[in-house]
Formats: structure tokens, sequence, C-alpha cells
């Protein structure tokens, strides 16, 4: 019992982004409502965001902004001192791509409304049958 | 089916958690994440490109291939909702007008207008009325200050937390609130459809030709180092200038495309009546 609760915090950050990718998992299978997928994908999102900043993470040290010291008088740095910039880096362009395919994705539902009149993934399906034995 | 689905979630959660037990703990200077190009990064990168906010550096020289990359694909969202979503020539059935001093409304039906200029009437939407003094007095007076803040943070990104894409956004999110306190005819007035396309192509335009400029002056592409020629500058402050050109795409194509994208969502693409 000892170990597992010094495992959990130890690496409680891994245990937060897996319930966070979890929540976002069974969003999108489970539920029958396009956005609500929709909400479920960029719960998943998030959970991978956490995950990558918070490996990124290191005890004790600062964000990675150094002094400028004028006409290039660098002190040394130490990489220990400041937390990992390169997660952040990734991320920072992940949340905005997210953003954006967030934005094709509410498209793409407004355009599904505007054809089946309803979002709810049995009645799309119901719909796409009938219209294919009409066709027949 | 819920069943089903909340099986498989647990089941994958349970195999990632058996993984973690193999990762480093939280915090680990040590972890494999912060070992190999990190430390060279966060050692080299104030004296090899003059820029003390390393994420920065990283974003649009180090990794600026892949920032590119990631602002085209940013681009192609853009237009994708465009395409799919607008619709052109197409007039509303119905319009609304408001009598400025009495507050009569007017429903027109068919195709016919009230000139709006007359200074008498003013065109509302017709689901959605937004007329809130408050709020509107308020906003008109955020936006300025919005957007001389999201200048800041573009500029600013060499020293502080900041650059073309949170700028981009915050630039975007400033017209956004325009429309949504005024209307969205208001915020097209102010940046219409097609600047807002040219804007998110030109700052595609503006990164790749910082790249294709390096290779005209005898770099690499991306190798902003090569602009010392033409900037008078040393190698390395040229570096940080040539970064600062590219968060300015960076943020002139974000700011286009988060315009677009919430004009095309709003209105379901017909750019008349939107929230």
């Amino acid at each position: 019992m000892q170990d597992l609760i010094r495992e959990i915090v130890a690496g409680y950050n891994y245990w937060l982004y897996i319930v966070l990718m979890m929540i976002g998992l069974y969003a999108m299978i489970a539920k029958g409502n396009l956005v609500k997928k929709i909400a479920g994908m960029n719960i998943f999102q998030t959970a991978i965001i956490l995950f990558y900043v918070s490996i990124g993470c290191k005890k004790g040290a600062t964000i990675p902004i150094l002094e400028h010291a004028p006409h290039g008088a660098h002190h040394a740095v130490r990489a220990a001192d400041y937390i990992n910039p390169l997660p952040h880096v990734l991320m920072l362009t992940a949340i905005v791509v997210s953003v954006s395919t967030l934005g094709v994705a509410l498209a793409l539902v407004i355009k599904v409304y505007q054809s089946y009149g309803t979002l709810e993934e049995s009645e799309i399906r119901e719909a796409m049958r009938e219209a294919k034995t009409a066709e027949e | 089916m819920k069943i089903f689905s909340l099986i498989i979630a647990v089941a994958v959660g349970c195999v990632l958690l058996y993984a973690t037990g193999d990762f480093p703990s939280w915090g680990d200077p040590a972890s494999p994440a912060s070992t190999h190009v990190s430390p060279h990064y966060l050692e080299k990168a104030l004296e090899e490109t003059s820029v003390p906010n390393i994420v920065t550096a990283v974003l649009a020289d180090y990794r600026g291939y892949d920032t590119m990359f990631e602002t085209t694909v940013i681009f192609a969202a853009g237009a994708a909702c465009v395409i799919l979503l607008r619709l052109f020539g197409i007039r509303p059935k119905e319009r609304y007008y408001r009598h400025l001093l009495t507050g009569v409304t007017i429903h027109v039906i068919g195709d016919r207008k009230i000139p709006e200029d007359s200074g008498t009437f003013e065109r509302i939407d017709n689901l959605w009325v937004p007329h809130d003094m408050i709020i509107r007095s308020i906003c008109r007076f955020l936006i300025p200050f919005l957007q001389l803040f999201a200048l800041y943070v573009i500029a600013h990104g060499h020293h502080s937390p900041g650059g073309g894409f949170q700028g981009g956004v915050i630039l975007g999110a400033s017209v956004i609130l325009m429309a949504i306190s005024m209307n969205l005819r208001t915020s097209l007035e102010r940046i219409r459809e097609k600047t807002v396309a040219l804007l998110a192509a030109l700052g595609i335009l503006i990164y790749s030709g910082t790249g294709a400029l390096c290779i005209l002056l005898g770099g690499n592409y991306l190798d902003y180092s090569a602009l010392a020629r033409i900037l008078l500058v040393s190698p390395v402050e040229a570096r940080s200038l040539g970064i600062l050109a590219v968060e300015i795409g960076v943020g002139v194509a974000v700011m286009a495309t988060m315009i677009a994208i919430y004009q095309n969502l709003a209105s379901s693409g017909r750019l008349d009546e939107g929230l």
C-alpha cells in the first residue's frame, strides 16, 4: 500500500493526464451527439498538453527566460536551473492548431446539421439508411 | 454500448498506468526529455541567437521548419472552414430595422432594403439583438487596449512570455469581441473578408519569404544568420531579428485565421447575420 502511494505521489501528473485522457476517450466513443464527441476530443488534446508540459518540469527550476546582459556578457547557464523549453514549444503550436482543428470540426458539424437536421449519431445513421433504401 | 466503451476506456487507462511505472518521476532534472538537446538549447541559445526567451528561440530558429508547417496547418484549417461553410450570393429573406429615435422595429420581408446610412434606421439581427449600452461602451474602450497588448506580446516575445501565436490569437480575439459586442457586420466593415484572406496568406508568405531570403543571401533555408549581410549587424543579432520577422508572420496568419473561422462559424457561412 505504501509503495503504491509513493508511486502515485511520484508520478501524479501521469495519473492526472491518464484520467483526463480516458474521460476524453470515453466521451468520443460513448456519446451519441457529435458536439459532445468534439468536446471529448478537446479534453483528450488537453490531456496530451498536460502530459507534455509536465514532463518538461524540473524541481526547483524557473522559467526558461534568461537575463540578457548587454554587449554579449553572459553568465554561464546551468541547464538544471531552467525548465525544459522543448515541450513548451511543441505545445504552444499544438494549442493553436487544436483551436483551428476545433473550428474545422464545428464547420463539419454545421454542414451535417444542415443536411440531416440532427446531430445524434443514431438518427443520422437512420436517415442515411433510409436515403439508401429510397435510392434502390 | 456505454458499458463497452467504459470497458475500453478503463482498459486503456490501466495499460497506460502500468507503463507509468517506468516513467521518470515528476520534476526529475535527469529525465530523458531534459537530457538530450534541451541542455544545449538552455546553455547555448543566448550566445547563438541573442534571444533570452529560449522558448521563442527554439520555436522560430532551432525548430523553424516545424513552426512554419504548424502555421501552414492553421492556414489550411482556416481555408477548410471557408470552403466548407461559405455561401455566396444568398440574400436574407427578411431583415429587421430599428428606428433609432423611437426604438420601433420594422420587419422587412423580401429583398427590399432601407438605406442604412440615412441615420434614422439601423439594421439589427434576426435571431439575436445585441443592444446593450454598457457592453458596447466597455468593448469599444477595451478593444484598442487589447490590440495594443497583442502588439506588445508579439514584439516582446524575445524577452518575456509571448510571441506570434499568442499575440495573433489576442489580435483575432479583439476583432471577435467587436463582432460579439456589436454585430458581425460592424466587424466586417472594419476588416473585410478579402482582407482577412489576404492577411492569412501574407503571414505564411512573410515566414516562408524570410526563409527564401536566407537562401538568396547564401545561407540555408531559415538560417537567419545569412540576413546579416543586408541588416548590417552581426550574425547573432541577425538571427534575433529574423526570429522577430518570422513571429510577425505567424501573428498575422494566426490572427486572420481566427477571424475567418469565427466569421464563418458564427454566421454559417453567410457573413450577414451572426452571433
